[in-house]
């Protein structure tokens, strides 16, 4: 296999690439779902190909091909140069690159169970068991649960020389319990919503989410909505569960921090970014105790944006983004880095497979614990809102104005857990809001949650992104606004 | 690209290794996108893909394994996956034997013109559109892309679909102070007018520098056909059987009801000339133009084999792909229109907002379907007949099944493009009451 990415790279260079990169890339998934005591999705899929990204005549082209022939991956890199020229019709400087260091390099996400080895049988058996229980629970009228697991063993060549092999898996599962009585719709996910919890793991993860064990709790608590009170509209403090929290990182930190946005690469698609040049190290992004870090590496945890190497051969890193509320760092490469005068990329550019090229995508973007206990926090609380799981999100182009939805709320009097609320929803402006966080919890609350849908890009690319959040707590919120009349 | 000779190959060699009943799926696309930004091609793109997808049935059992290799080790595995995946499943008592073979009524929807688009040819558009932007004190940014795809379903009863087709994308913004937005989708390559939509995205953007903050609250809005479509697009699962099946559809409980205005109709019809893709579904049946709404009644749902029988209806034709949990939907969707232009309504309006297009549209409530989002690339505010100026981007939250109860005029239907939905036919509309709960702050 290693032939034919040198093959690519060979022609690449004797067409008159100025550089270039080849990743070959072998990827394996299996997805399963069940739905009301049936099998829903049984799919197994396998996919090889060579992408080869080049940059000649000073401006990128990119190719990629499944037919992995030498004469038809010639003909690939041949086309990504024949690209690139075409790109340089309409440049208004040449590509620079920041430096980077050779590297040859193996590197592994660290596994206790291999989900591909686990019996086909037993992981529909889990879900049809988490199922029973969901259904067991009288007004459930769909019950819903997911499994999806993923290999991805790549093989990254550079002109620069570099050579990694890096083979990522992750798992991922979840649950929904949906109940329609009286004209309305309600459900409830565990342990997250949109395809529950995934993370850089193998099937130990499955193995400690406890699916069974919590499937009739949120059957009866989906249930249970449709007589709970509509979530009140004003003013509020609110607390945001961990999962809601980390959903609320991703689209008003991780987004707004791409130097791609910034920079106007996205704009006619995805958008731009509030975050002008002149914020970096300026803007009171939060309040003191908010601290935000964009961590690729082990250490950090197993998330989706846990890696060894990015898709342009840059090593994991940590990079501070929000140090005691000030706004001090983007997620860069190796094109955007040298605009800004940073002496090197932060390793963030991944792309979703052999076929796309890699972008800027947030790693593992994470709120750092703070020193709060749970109860104690509540105890703390005289009169508030907790929301949990996500059911909608919204944010305008330069993810500045938000509103989420989610799927329950409690009321919190005098420091306590009261009643359930239904239909919850709050929004704020992104600064206004971090800068109202009074209270974060500990570490023993912290957990570092997998996005596996994160939508970016032309022709659209989806990635998992990593996010770390213990339930905190925000003053003077907007609530209710999307059931206002 | 992928002939038919070589889908029956690929097909003889997936069967020696699966089971009795057996399907393939096969899928080739060349595809190409030119992406430009800071009036720069910054990203240019190509790939040549295959998928072969197989599907095994074993006893009331089914199961799927995909490849993208067609060497016969793959094939076998593949085939030998998709058989031992089905087996290890209970047993299914919804899953039908595969179909019998079918016959099709043909579409001709693949352009050589298309195809054929270069990389020179897409950045010799581009340039021109650079231009403009440079003449005018804008950046421009944007895609061009170009698709030719190739798509086969076979069985071992004898089922033969193939189905071929082009499609390509014009998009683009122009920013400066103020942005302005244009889309265009075409099959053939003949259809696009760069030049157009250069010029709308350009004006837009000149019109909507310093906007101005209007408060929130209820106006009549004038969408252009890409802002309906982002915010129709959200209906397309809700008229699929087996969402009202499994209670997860607006439209549970509510069949033969009256639903939206008297001036509501929609069809499901890949037959449209405006329309695109394959005229069978994912078992090869097949596709009915369906009535869904017909003035304001919802008369019809789509639905899959499995779907009709449950429910004591004949297949439409919609079927996904299987295994699958959502059974069916809606690809075509044609909504109808009137005769009123975009101009007509501005002229007509003595107090509105024109919204050229919507982001980040999210479902609030399933059932009443309450949808939230945001304006973008230009939105103004039309007082007395005309625009007046551009005003800050607002949110909105709707529910789409009041709007399409509150729609006063409607223009004549055209093949939109939005970001949030697949391509329709869709008119422009002038709703009444439309609600904006927040303004931002740009």
């Amino acid at each position: 296999m290693r032939d034919w990415a040198s093959w690519a790279l060979d022609t690449a260079v004797a067409r008159g690439a100025t550089y270039a990169d080849v990743r070959l890339l072998d990827a394996r998934s299996r997805n399963l779902s069940t739905k009301n005591g049936t099998v829903g999705t049984v799919s197994e899929s396998e996919s090889l190909g060579l992408g080869i990204r080049v940059i000649a005549d000073g401006a990128w082209g990119f190719a990629a091909t499944d037919q992995l022939t030498r004469e038809q991956i010639s003909e690939t890199a041949a086309r990504a140069v024949a690209i690139a020229r075409a790109s340089a019709r309409v440049k208004k400087k040449d590509v620079v690159l920041a430096p980077e260091q050779k590297i040859t390099a193996v590197w592994k996400t660290p596994i206790e169970k291999d989900p591909f080895d686990v019996p086909l049988d037993a992981l529909v058996d889990l879900l049809l068991r988490a199922d029973q229980e969901m259904r067991r629970v009288a007004g459930v009228t769909l019950a819903e649960g997911s499994m999806a697991f993923a290999r991805q063993e790549q093989l990254f060549l550079s002109t620069q020389g570099s050579e990694i092999r890096q083979t990522r898996l992750s798992s991922g599962a979840g649950l929904v319990a949906t109940s329609f009585a009286e004209g309305e719709i309600q459900k409830c996910s565990y342990p997250n919503s949109f395809g529950g919890q995934h993370a850089c793991a193998g099937y130990e993860l499955i193995e400690g989410l406890q699916l069974v064990e919590n499937a009739g709790r949120i059957a009866e608590e989906a249930v249970a909505l449709h007589q709970a009170e509509q979530c009140p509209q004003g003013r509020r403090t609110i607390i945001l569960g961990s999962s809601q929290l980390a959903l609320q990182i991703h689209e008003s930190i991780g987004h707004p921090i791409e130097l791609d946005r910034v920079l106007g690469t996205e704009a006619n698609f995805a958008g731009m970014s509030f975050l002008t040049l002149d914020q970096l190290g300026q803007l009171k992004y939060g309040s003191d105790i908010v601290n935000v870090v964009a961590d690729a590496r082990l250490e950090h945890g197993p998330g989706l944006g846990t890696f060894g190497y990015d898709d342009e051969g840059v090593p994991a890193q940590c990079i501070d983004i929000i140090k005691d509320g000030r706004f001090v760092g983007y997620l860069s490469s190796r094109e955007t880095a040298p605009v800004i005068g940073l002496p090197r990329s932060g390793g963030t550019m991944r792309a979703e497979s052999w076929n796309r090229i890699p972008l800027i995508r947030m790693t593992n973007v994470s709120l750092l614990p703070g020193t709060w206990s749970l109860d104690a926090l509540l105890a703390d609380t005289d009169d508030a809102l907790y929301f949990e799981t996500n059911r909608s999100w919204s944010i305008d182009d330069r993810r500045y104005h938000f509103q989420f939805g989610t799927e329950i709320a409690w009321e919190i009097k005098a420091g306590k857990k009261t009643r359930m609320l239904k239909n919850p929803s709050y929004s704020g402006i992104t600064t206004e809001f971090w800068n109202s966080c009074d209270a974060i919890c500990g570490r023993r609350h912290w957990t570092l949650w997998g996005t596996p849908n994160c939508g970016k890009g032309q022709p659209m690319q989806t990635m998992g992104t990593g996010h770390g959040a213990a339930p905190a707590r925000f003053r003077n919120v907007l609530v209710g606004v999307a059931y206002a009349q | 690209m992928l002939s038919e000779a070589r889908c029956r190959e690929i097909f003889d060699t997936v069967r020696r290794f699966g089971g009795e009943e057996t399907e393939v799926f096969l899928e080739a696309t060349r595809s190409a996108l030119t992406r430009f930004a800071n009036n720069t091609i910054h990203q240019n793109v190509a790939e040549e893909a295959l998928h072969v997808s197989v599907r095994a049935l074993v006893e009331g059992r089914t199961a799927r394994a995909t490849t993208n290799k067609t060497d016969e080790a793959s094939l076998r595995r593949a085939a030998e996956r998709a058989l031992a995946s089905a087996r290890l499943q209970p047993r299914n008592p919804d899953l039908l034997p595969l179909p019998e073979p079918q016959s099709y009524f043909p579409v001709e929807r693949f352009c050589e013109q298309t195809a054929g688009l270069t990389p020179d040819t897409r950045a010799e558009a581009v340039a021109r559109v650079v231009k403009r932007a440079d003449e005018s004190g804008l950046v421009a940014a944007g895609i061009f892309s170009n698709t030719a795809v190739t798509q086969a379903l076979l069985n071992s009863r004898g089922l033969f679909a193939f189905h071929t087709e082009t499609r390509g994308e014009f998009s683009v913004t122009f920013l400066n102070g103020g942005s302005g937005w244009a889309k265009g989708n075409f099959t053939r390559a003949a259809h696009l007018d760069v030049e157009a939509l250069a010029a709308r995205a350009c004006e837009k953007a000149l019109a909507n520098r310093e906007p101005r903050e209007i408060p929130p609250g209820r106006y009549t809005v004038i969408l252009e056909p890409a802002a309906v479509l982002d915010l129709v697009g959200f209906l397309f699962y809700d008229f699929a059987a087996t969402a009202v099946l499994d209670k997860r559809s607006c439209f549970t409980n509510r069949m033969g009801q009256k639903v939206f205005g008297d001036n509501i109709s929609i069809y499901d019809d890949v037959y449209h000339p405006l329309q695109s893709g394959a005229p069978w579904d994912g078992e090869g049946i097949p596709r009915q133009a369906v009535q869904l709404v017909d003035h304001g009644d919802l008369c019809n749902l789509v639905y899959a084999r499995h779907t009709a029988r449950k429910m004591n209806a004949l297949p439409t034709g919609h079927g996904l792909l299987l295994p699958n949990e959502y059974g069916e939907a809606p690809l075509n969707l044609v909504f109808a229109g009137g005769d009123t232009s975009l101009d007509e309504m501005i002229r007509t309006t003595e107090r509105g907002i024109l919204v050229t297009r919507l982001w980040y549209i999210r479902e609030v409530d399933p059932y009443e379907k309450i949808l939230t989002g945001m304006t973008r690339d230009g939105t103004f505010l039309v007082e007395n007949g005309r625009v007046h100026h551009a005003v800050r981007n607002l949110r909105f939250n709707q529910s789409l099944k009041e709007m399409l109860n509150q729609v006063e005029l409607l223009g004549p239907a055209v093949r939109a493009a939005g970001e949030e939905s697949f391509e329709m036919v869709i008119p422009p509309m002038r709703v009444a009451n439309f609600h904006f709960t927040e303004v931002t702050k740009y």
